[in-house]
């Protein structure tokens, strides 16, 4: 790879060891991608809950943050994804002091390098949204497709490692989102359904992350009739880079790049029909109607604040099934609206919990699922279903509505 | 007898080690038990296997970020995988796999690698010659 004199600067160890290793670390992935140089990036986001990291990370970060501050801290923007602990919360859900103690050494650790700890996957709704073009190095893969599709930023998967090796050096590896060739239409995807309610719009992402199925692939999909909304297209991106992998989809008269199928695709490709009959077979493919639940999770990616005044609305007025949980997830950005609005406390009437600044699968979801004796799941979120049979769980999908009536009932109504 | 397969020029060390095969899809996030080392996902096709010190070989990457970080927490209980071999691999596989200094590659010429290779078969790995070496088990 080409290298500027700054680069060769920190790769040669003359700014420190934080940003040789970074500049090490990113010329190998560069190079598995054949990337030919670095391209300057305006932000970096980093996915960096300690389950992930375990010791192991957190002691990596650590040796960083021990460095002198001209050495450690990052040279841009950075902000993190949700952590695995929201400290008000945590022996409610019943993690342990140890868990809640190498939450906090990462946090310390990260604040020493500089990096604002959002501990929020809702960035392009709450922090700083990119622009159209701008290159960005963004962990969680909602968070990218979101942000390459629906606001035409240009960002890989960074994950953890990565996107702090970007926000020490303020580049990344020039390779995939970053280059016109990897944008344009590869599938195409005609859809001949009405999705209703965010849980659709996260099947409808399901069903075309998983035929599309593989990171390289670029969904652009048709038949939209109105423009949905920021939610929607959150939980459909959230599904689709969920079961594909997948960091870009264009939807033609919706997004930025896609005015038009031909700007975007080979009009003459045959086009892969998605019907209601799909996004009814894929609610199928979970739990359903009278099975039993132990736990509601609204989560995944967390939710704004029209979907938290959306659940306190739902919930008014009921109580939460004595043998059942239910978990809002939200940011600490929307939760502190949230609190000043009367939300939480709508929603805590009703015996649900509140948690900001963390996600579900994040927080030691096998440990915590052991603990409090949950193994029947209840999410309208595509993505959750997908991610959380790993860990133990059996997982159904439906509304928003029918979970709040499902949380109340104790079974799924 | 050894076949020699090439690939795309990849990441991490030399290794050898006994194949692991599917033609599914792999996340650490999404398909393992960590702490056991198996894959617990009820859906994956292995799962039950244990896939520490095997050569995994799988189709692609899928899912979320957590993988780059797993890889390394993975390793450092020597609880991972020697290496990873994939038809295609992602962003955030590659980027694990430099952080934890695990062999990866992709991209075979020969063809599907999840076909080339079968579980049990000796497997040694040169990532950055992108060579890839496969003693069958009954040979």
């Amino acid at each position: 790879m080409r290298l500027t004199p700054v680069e060769q600067d920190m790769l040669d160890g003359r700014q420190g060891a934080a940003r040789q290793w970074a500049m090490e670390h990113m010329l190998q992935v560069g190079r598995f991608f054949d990337a030919e140089d670095f391209v300057e990036v305006a932000q970096a986001h980093m996915m960096a809950d300690t389950e992930s990291l375990g010791e192991a990370g957190v002691a990596f970060v650590e040796r960083f943050a021990a460095l002198p501050e001209a050495e450690r801290r990052v040279h841009i923007p950075m902000i993190t994804d949700p952590r695995g602990i929201d400290f008000n919360h945590y022996r409610t859900l019943k993690q342990t002091d140890e868990m809640a103690a190498l939450e906090q050494r990462a946090i310390d650790a990260f604040q020493a390098l500089g990096i604002l700890m959002t501990d929020t996957c809702i960035n392009y709704q709450t922090i700083m949204p990119p622009v159209q073009g701008e290159h960005m190095a963004y962990g969680d893969t909602g968070v990218v497709i979101y942000c390459n599709s629906v606001l035409g930023a240009r960002s890989n998967f960074e994950g953890g490692p990565s996107a702090l090796a970007a926000g020490l050096t303020g580049r990344t590896p020039r390779y995939g989102l970053h280059l016109d060739k990897h944008r344009r239409g590869t599938k195409r995807f005609k859809v001949n359904a009405e999705p209703r309610g965010l849980s659709d719009w996260g099947a409808l992402g399901a069903i075309v992350g998983r035929r599309a199925g593989s990171y390289w692939e670029v969904p652009v999909i048709e038949g939209i009739a109105s423009p949905p909304t920021s939610d929607e297209l959150k939980h459909m991106g959230a599904a689709m880079a969920s079961f594909g992998s997948t960091p870009l989809f264009h939807l033609v008269g919706v997004t930025p790049e896609a005015p038009t199928l031909d700007a975007v695709c080979d009009p003459a490709m045959p086009p892969d029909r998605i019907s209601d009959d799909d996004l009814a077979d894929f609610y199928g493919l979970y739990g359903g109607r009278g099975d039993k639940v132990d736990v509601v999770v609204f989560a995944a990616p967390q939710l704004s604040l029209v979907e938290m005044q959306d659940v306190a609305t739902l919930l008014d007025g009921k109580k939460v099934h004595s043998k059942t949980a239910l978990l809002v997830v939200t940011s600490p950005q929307v939760g502190a609206d949230a609190a000043r609005l009367g939300l939480i406390e709508r929603i805590e009437a009703t015996g649900a919990v509140v948690l900001q600044g963390m996600c579900f699968y994040q927080s030691y979801a096998r440990e915590i699922g052991e603990a409090n004796g949950w193994k029947h799941l209840l999410t309208n979120s595509a993505k959750l279903v997908n991610i959380i049979g790993g860990y133990g769980y059996q997982p159904a999908l439906a509304s928003m509505e029918d979970c709040v009536a499902s949380s109340v009932a104790g079974e799924i109504v | 007898m050894k076949r020699e397969l090439t690939c795309h020029v990849g990441i991490g060390p030399d290794t050898a080690g006994e194949a692991l095969v599917t033609d599914d899809n792999f996340s650490a996030r999404y398909d393992l038990d960590r702490l056991k080392g198996i894959f617990s996902r009820p859906q994956h096709k292995l799962a039950g296997a244990s896939y520490v010190d095997r050569i995994l070989v799988v189709n692609t990457a899928k899912g979320g970020v957590a993988s780059a970080w797993m890889l390394h927490e993975m390793a450092s209980r020597s609880m991972a995988p020697k290496a990873i071999l994939f038809n295609s691999a992602n962003a955030i596989l590659a980027q694990g796999a430099a952080l934890a200094g695990m062999a990866m590659c992709d991209r075979f010429e020969d063809g599907d690698i999840t076909e080339l290779i079968q579980t049990g078969d000796m497997v040694t790995v040169h990532p950055s010659r992108g060579i890839v070496f496969v003693s069958r088990r009954d040979g």
